[in-house]
């Protein structure tokens, strides 16, 4: 099929397909997924710019759709994602600016690639010891008798002493999140919103990768609300990146749209998912995301290909 | 109950499968009759007034996801006896 803004080639099953296959990892981890959608439009030749901002198009799509099932489900806390969004966007912009920074120092490409190389792996790294250690927290007191639900919302995390020692800041205007059960800074969420935006900046796609853990350990959200949120918090900050990207002609709406035929289902699949699974179970699934992001940035370092 | 939950997951299974073929007529469909009538007026768009076509492609991905969200949603509580998850 050709796409006439983009003036591409690219068949409308393979974009269903990659659609489909990035809405049950946002719809399950509430990550946007640029790191599949990006190289995977590479991959049939479309223009770098092309695939940044179609994919940040396709991304608000996918948002909208596994947003609402979380919702539904009861899992997107509304004024802790409008909060968040404000920051993101100032964060996003605080991150562009850096890397127009770094392109004038002429380090650009080394930097950034460097940084997120650290960041994915640390991600990984810790989300795998806290998940693995509250799993077997849990497993030992069950087998002591002392059973919790085990596909309960209300999460629990071997990193929680941390999370109420932050919580203890309290910095006025403190804001009550009744949805997520917490009391906590208004400075400490815009703090967490601003360095996952300015990581999206950075970094390019939604950051969702650093958000959602960031919402969990620091903010002390439960993982099902995280999700649904980030997704919510998404729609808006993606909807502002779309804008600024249309704008500068790098999107191409057409396949966007097509895109999103796939991603409406694979979204939903994946939001109803998370209801078959322990907080967690979800964290620890999450784990190879960031590695296949950090695995794509390795690969470009050492070929010089940008995927 | 072993044999319940079996029952469940083929039932759930066999439900999604027709889901997806309802859902693919309905997006073939779609791509033949929105998508080549949009198309022209998109480009010209693009072309000519981008800030306006920033606008419309926001309204258009948002528009699309909410109603397909009420398509799949809908074909789920028509395939699964009411209930959507």
């Amino acid at each position: 099929m050709y796409f006439p803004i983009s003036h591409s080639h690219i068949s409308p099953i393979y974009l269903v397909i990659i659609g489909f296959l990035i809405g049950v990892l946002g719809g399950f981890f509430g990550v946007g997924g640029s790191f599949i959608a990006g190289p995977a439009l590479r991959a049939v030749g479309m223009d770098w710019n092309f695939a940044v901002g179609t994919d940040l198009a396709h991304i608000v799509g996918k948002s909208v759709v596994a947003a609402k099932r979380h919702r539904a489900l009861g899992n997107v806390d509304l004024r802790l994602g409008l909060i968040m969004a404000i920051a993101t966007i100032a964060g996003a912009e605080g991150g562009a600016q850096l890397i127009e920074m770094l392109k004038r120092r002429g380090n650009v490409n080394y930097v950034v690639s460097m940084v997120s190389i650290i960041i994915y792996v640390s991600i990984s790294a810790f989300m795998i010891w806290e998940s693995w250690k509250t799993l077997r927290t849990a497993k030992r007191r069950n087998a002591g008798g002392k059973s919790s639900a085990p596909h309960s919302k209300a999460d629990e995390s071997a990193f929680m002493h941390v999370t109420k020692a932050i919580h203890s800041w309290r910095v006025p205007p403190m804001i009550e999140l009744p949805e997520s059960g917490v009391t906590i800074s208004l400075w400490l969420i815009f703090l967490v919103a601003f360095i996952g935006g300015l990581f999206s900046g950075f970094l390019g796609g939604g950051a969702g990768y650093i958000r959602m853990p960031s919402m969990v350990y620091v903010l002390g959200i439960p993982t099902h609300l995280a999700v649904g949120t980030d997704l919510f918090e998404i729609i808006i900050s993606a909807s502002y990146g779309t804008f600024t990207h249309a704008v500068k002609g790098n999107v191409d709406i057409l396949i966007a749209l097509v895109m999103n035929t796939g991603a409406a289902v694979g979204a939903q699949l994946g939001a109803i998912s998370t209801q078959y699974f322990a907080g967690p179970k979800i964290r620890l699934a999450f784990v190879p995301l960031p590695l296949i992001g950090a695995a794509i940035v390795i690969y470009t370092l050492l070929t010089g290909h940008k995927l | 109950m072993a044999n319940t939950r079996k029952t469940q997951v083929q039932r759930t299974l066999r439900a999604f499968a027709i889901e997806l073929v309802i859902y693919a007529g309905l997006v073939i469909g779609y791509f033949f009759a929105v998508l080549h009538l949009l198309g022209g007026w998109l480009v010209q768009l693009e072309t000519q007034h981008i800030r306006v076509y920033a606008l419309v492609a926001i309204v258009l991905i948002i528009g699309q996801a909410v109603v397909l969200e009420a398509v799949t949603t809908g074909l789920m509580r028509l395939l699964r006896g009411g209930r959507s998850e």
